[in-house]
Formats: structure tokens, sequence, C-alpha cells
């Protein structure tokens, strides 16, 4: 069963969406909104017209140190200040190196000179900045969350996709290039189009070694990589009603692979409870005052959405992918497709490109793929309950000899805690590499890059042709399924090889 | 900073349509390292533009002498995907690209063309595909995109209408720093800001 094949963003894809009435649905907008129609009504300063442009106020800001120079520089020849500097978070994760002794030195001029602008116009500007040697560095969106820089309610935008990852939270993140960070820090708000929403309900329980990553991995394998364009998600159902913060986050994250522009999940009392004891959230009456208005924090009962999903968990298997685009994904037990059964054209000719460059025939056991490298990394899935999946599978067994296993935890704050925990010994005593937090292999962008023809089993969102190395050729799947391969030396189904979370 | 104006271009379109064209595809990961817009025109579609040997790779469009210098892209769907970095958006400008047209475009890419005054027009799919088909052909690469009426003209005279926001279409046509424009607002922004901050004292 292929999903991505089968049910492609250009096929036909009303058979299985419930469209709502038109009339019915304006009806009832009239009074019921979404948790999006909300966060969006609350922020807006102004109209700007009658086609759905708003001017949108933004709460907070992240800033990293490759996006955001040109945006600095924008503010510099205008002579613009920043509207309000303690509403943004600068951090070094793109472009640092991650090799297990922290330094300060960067691998390249081009890195230097990015971390030491971003320095300079953050003393300038007034901003706050964890540079690569404060013990909260880490990756953008795993402190921003750690810090309590992120509230139920917010929206927040940041010069990177990812920022819907801060939906887990109940906040509104949503991506934006280097010309909006620039107008987001003159005027702390951003001209912005209003999105349609998608309601994705998830529900069943999921089955023993399946994580959230393979329910988000299924999402767009069923929807496709462009299925949410458009869309703001809000994910809802028993399973995620079930799923920890830090997992729920791993699904927000991965919501912008489908083309969601933000990806929401009502704030619980999970949420409440992770927030409690963090650095920057409120705390004591300001708390209390906060928490009456964050239980308001969802859509109401006969809010319309644009579009319905419906996912059920408990069927799901493990999910890894076979192609270079995060929709080209499938169970751990299929086989690898075949261009021949595919009637469109242009998907047709997609396929056969990415078998190409991934160097796969059609037809091979997916868990017949053999590896050279395992990386358990990134904003999606290098937090502490990720390290503990990867862990509980790799103790007590030797990374294959053939394979290089790379772990980089997504902060400073989170290797602390594996340390203090015992999965730094384990990961080491199994032949892993222990390393300093960063963006790393995910991207590529520091000194942590494939070569051409090496295969990488990836606890990352892309497996675009080139992202961890030009030629390069990622799997993408969960913690627990990497740590699994990296044992064997090939693709593996977590469910054959005892332990497992 | 105001931009280049988009009214009349004349000019190339190249096809490329394959679906999903992400922006690691457009820009890699080696010309991110700047703290300037300059020389992205030599990272655009490098692994795709490039052999190994640093030579142009003649089976890429843009490298044929057909659709060389093209001013204007007709792209497979959820063109732009993936990464936000505006770099891929440079990169098109600084290699000429005026217009690109598709069936769909990510959402941040779509936001960093606008914001970089490069015209994003989407068509149906059909519309698109004999659009592709004429281009396709060498000497029918000609076109003229006209912002103002919203027309596509062919080589052969051929129309073809396109949508526009009227705020995206009138930015386009003017240059217009968005900037300038919203900070025009300042004192609604200040007056939404004090009632929101009063309201969730939380967020200040």
């Amino acid at each position: 069963m292929f999903h991505a094949i089968t049910l492609s963003p250009l096929m036909g894809q009303e058979g299985w969406l419930g469209w709502a009435d038109p009339v019915e649905r304006a009806r009832k907008k009239m009074t019921a909104r979404t948790l999006y129609d909300k966060h969006i009504d609350s922020h807006t300063v102004c109209a700007l017209d009658d086609q759905g442009h708003v001017l949108l106020y933004i709460d907070r800001q992240v800033i990293n140190e490759y996006t955001s120079p040109q945006a600095f520089s924008g503010l510099r020849e205008a002579g613009r200040r920043v509207w309000r500097p303690g509403t943004a978070l600068a951090v070094v994760d793109h472009v640092n190196p991650t090799t297990p002794k922290r330094v300060a030195t960067m691998p390249d001029a081009g890195a230097a000179r990015q971390v030491a602008y971003l320095a300079e116009n953050c003393r300038d500007f007034g901003i706050e900045l964890l540079d690569v040697l404060d013990k909260r560095q880490g990756i953008e969106h795993v402190i921003a969350p750690e810090q309590g820089f992120i509230l139920p309610g917010m929206v927040i935008a940041a010069g990177d996709s990812h920022t819907t990852t801060y939906g887990a939270l109940g906040a509104f993140g949503f991506g934006i290039g280097t010309s909006e960070i620039e107008h987001l820090l003159a005027s702390q708000t951003l001209v912005y189009k209003r999105l349609k929403t998608l309601r994705v309900s998830v529900d069943g329980e999921l089955a023993p070694g399946l994580t959230s990553k393979d329910v988000i991995m299924a999402l767009i394998g069923q929807i496709g990589a462009s299925g949410a364009t458009g869309y703001a998600i809000e994910f809802r159902g028993s399973t995620i009603d079930a799923l920890s913060i830090e997992a729920r986050m791993t699904i927000c994250n991965m919501a912008v692979e489908a083309g969601a522009r933000g990806a929401f999940m009502a704030p619980d009392d999970k949420v409440f409870a992770y927030l409690k004891d963090k650095p920057r959230a409120p705390q004591g009456a300001l708390r209390e005052q906060a928490l009456r208005q964050w239980r308001t924090l969802r859509s109401d009962e006969a809010a319309v959405f644009d579009r319905e999903v419906q996912l059920d968990a408990a069927t799901l298997e493990p999910m890894v992918t076979w192609g270079t685009s995060p929709d080209q994904a499938a169970p751990i037990g299929a086989r690898v497709p075949d261009p021949q059964h595919v009637s469109d054209l242009i998907l047709r000719q997609g396929m056969r490109r990415a078998l190409d460059y991934m160097g796969l025939e059609p037809g091979m056991p997916l868990s017949d793929i053999v590896i050279s490298h395992a990386f358990i990394g990134s904003c999606t899935n290098a937090r502490i309950e990720d390290l503990r999946d990867a862990a509980r599978v790799v103790r007590g067994k030797q990374v294959a000899d053939h394979v290089r296993g790379m772990i980089v935890p997504g902060s400073t704050q989170v290797r602390d805690q594996a340390e203090a925990e015992g999965l730094a010994a384990i990961f080491i005593a199994a032949g892993f590499e222990w390393r300093q937090s960063g963006c790393s292999m995910c991207l590529a962008m520091n000194d942590d890059v494939l070569a051409p023809g090496d295969r990488c089993a990836s606890s990352t969102n892309r497996n675009f042709e080139g992202r961890q190395g030009a030629g390069a050729r990622t799997h993408l799947m969960s913690p627990a399924m990497v740590a699994a391969a990296a044992i064997t030396g090939r693709l593996t189904d977590i469910r054959h090889l005892g332990e497992h979370p | 900073m105001s931009l280049q104006p988009f009214t009349l271009v004349t000019g190339k379109a190249a096809p490329m349509l394959a679906a999903n064209i992400d922006t690691d595809v457009i820009m890699p990961k080696q010309f991110l390292k700047g703290i300037d817009r300059d020389g992205l025109d030599r990272g655009l579609f490098f692994d795709l533009r490039f052999l190994p040997s640093g030579a142009p790779n003649p089976e890429f469009v843009l490298n044929q002498p057909a659709w060389q210098g093209a001013n204007f892209m007709v792209v497979g769907p959820n063109f732009g995907c993936g990464s936000s970095r505006e770099h891929a958006v440079w990169g098109l400008k600084q290699m000429g690209i005026r217009a690109l047209i598709g069936s769909s475009f990510a959402g941040i890419f779509h936001d960093n063309c606008q914001r970089n005054g490069l015209l994003l027009i989407t068509l149906e799919q059909a519309v698109l595909h004999r659009l592709a088909q004429t281009i396709s052909q060498a000497d029918q690469a000609q076109i003229s995109i006209d912002l103002e009426v919203q027309q596509i003209r062919l080589a052969d005279g051929r129309l073809i209408p396109f949508q526009i926001d009227t705020l995206r279409k009138t930015a386009l046509l003017l240059g217009l720093d968005a900037i300038g424009s919203t900070l025009q607002r300042s004192e609604q922004i200040k007056a939404f800001e004090r009632q929101h901050l009063a309201t969730k004292p939380w967020l200040g």
C-alpha cells in the first residue's frame, strides 16, 4: 500500500475528503470559530482589503544566523529601529559545528561572518542572543519551547519553515522569509492573508514501536507534499490527546512538509503542566490569569473547517521514505514502488527520477536497503524523549561495522539531561558519536555533510535531493527506527528488534 | 527598499515541470553563507545546472539555446516547497527571472516572491499544461506578461488571462516598499499593542 502514489496532489482529492456545504459553512462561520480564526481575529490590527489580507500582530519571533543578516542590513540601510526587541530571541544553530568538544570557532569563513554579524546585530538592536557557548543554546524550535518563550494563544513568526512546531503548545507559528523578518522587526506585524482550515482527526491507539513521527509521515504520504498548501491544520483526536507535548511537536513540525502554513493542537492540561516551570513562562498570579484565557483556546463545537481528513492510527505501521520528497513514504514492510503503475506522467517521471537518485530498484523490499549512516537529530526528533526512545533500542547492542552513527541533541540542555540520565553512555557504548547541539546534518549547512552516494537513515524532516550533501541519499523515519537501522545496518522494522518505544 | 515595478515584460519562458521542486534544489546550502544577497545567480539550480566537472550541464533547460536568458519559467506543482530560504528567490531574480507560472506554489516561497517583486501566476492544471506544450517548442518560447490587464500573450497571439489579488497586483505594479506602507500605520499598531498587552499581560 503506497499512499503517496495512489493519492497524489495531482489526482482528484474529493474522493477522500469531506467537503462541507458552502452555504451552511458560511452561516455557521458567522458565530462559531476555529482555533485558527481565534488566533487571527485576536491579532488583527486592521483589515487591509476585502480579499482576506490583514495587518497581523506578531507576539514573538526567533532569529537565527543564516536567514536574518540581510533583514538587519535592511534596517540599517533605512535607519529603522526594532519595534519591540524583547519579543525576539536569537540563537546560533544552523552553521555551528557539532564536534563533541564545544568550540566557538566556526567551520568556515562564511559561517564565522554570519555568527559575528548576528552578535553585532543583537547588540546594536537590543535583542537577546544565545550564542554557541550558552548553556541554553540549541536548535531554535527546541530551545524556544524549552525556555517558555512560546505560550498558548501566541502568534509567532520566524525565518525558518519549521516554526509550525509551536502549534503543539496551542500557539500559531509559521515560517517567513528574510524580507518578512525585516518587516516584522520594524513593525511587529506582517501583511498576512488568511488561510483555509483543515482539520485532521487522528484516532486509535498506536501499536508498540510506533511514534508520532509515523503519524505525520503517514499523513504526508496520504495527502501529499502539497496536500495542505494554503491551509492551517488543526490536529485533534484520541491519538493526539494521548501523545506527550514533545511527540506533538514532531507532528506540528512536519506539517509544513504537507504544505501547511501552520498547525494547531488545542492546548490541554499537558501543555499547561509542560509550561509550569519554564524560565520565561508566567508564574504565580499571572499564570492563573493566563490559564483562564488558555483554557478557552479551542475551536468552537459548531466550527466548520474548510476540509476534514481522518487518519486511523491503530492501523499504522512504522514509516520510511524511499524517494526524494517526504510524501514518497511507505510502511517498512512494503517494497519500493514501481513507476510503471502510475498513470500521471509528471508523477511517473518524478518517481523515476527519485528512484534513480536514490539508487533503488522497483520491487525491492524496503527492509533490504543497506545504509552507511544513521543520524538522530533536528528540530523534528532530537528532544529528550526521542533520545530515550533511541537509547532503549540500542542499549547493549552495537552499531553495525559499516555504519557511522551520529547523535546530535536538539539543545545543549537536552544533551546535559541525556548525560545525566545515562543515555549518552548507552550511545557511546553502542558506537555512536555523541555530539553537541545544532541543526547539523538535517540540512548540512555546517561541516556535517554526507558524501555522494552515502545513504542515511535519518530522524529529520526532508529527504530532498542533496539535502544532507550533494548526491547523498536520505531515508526519513522515527528516531527508534534510525536506531534500529544503525544496529542492523539496513532499514529495519523496529517491531522485530526487541525493545522499542 | 523599493522594487523594480512589474508592468509589461516580454521574454522567453522555460519549462521545468517536475513536481515539488524544493528550495534546497533551487539554492543549495553552500550558497547560504553570505550576509548580503550577492552572487546567488551562481548558486541557482546549481546541482542541475552544472556537471561535477563544473561545466554547464547541456541537458538543463536554462542551458539550452532556446531558453537561455529566459525571463519566465513554467513550473510544476508545489514549486518552492521546503526551506524558507529567501536566497532561492534572490537567485531567481539575479538570473533575470521575473515571473513563474505554475499550478501551485509553496506558501513561504509565494510570500518571498511577492516581497521581491517576482510575479507568481497560478493557472488551472489543464491551461498550464497547454502553455507548457507551447513554450516547450523552441520557436514558441517567447511570451509577454501584462500585469495591468492580467494576461499572458503567447507567440502565436493567443491570450491566457490570470487572476491576482488586488493588493498583490498593486504592490507589484508600483514596486511598493511594504515596510514603509505598514509603518504609516504605526499609531494603529501602537493602539492595538496597548490593548493586546493590557488584556493579556503575560505577553509583555
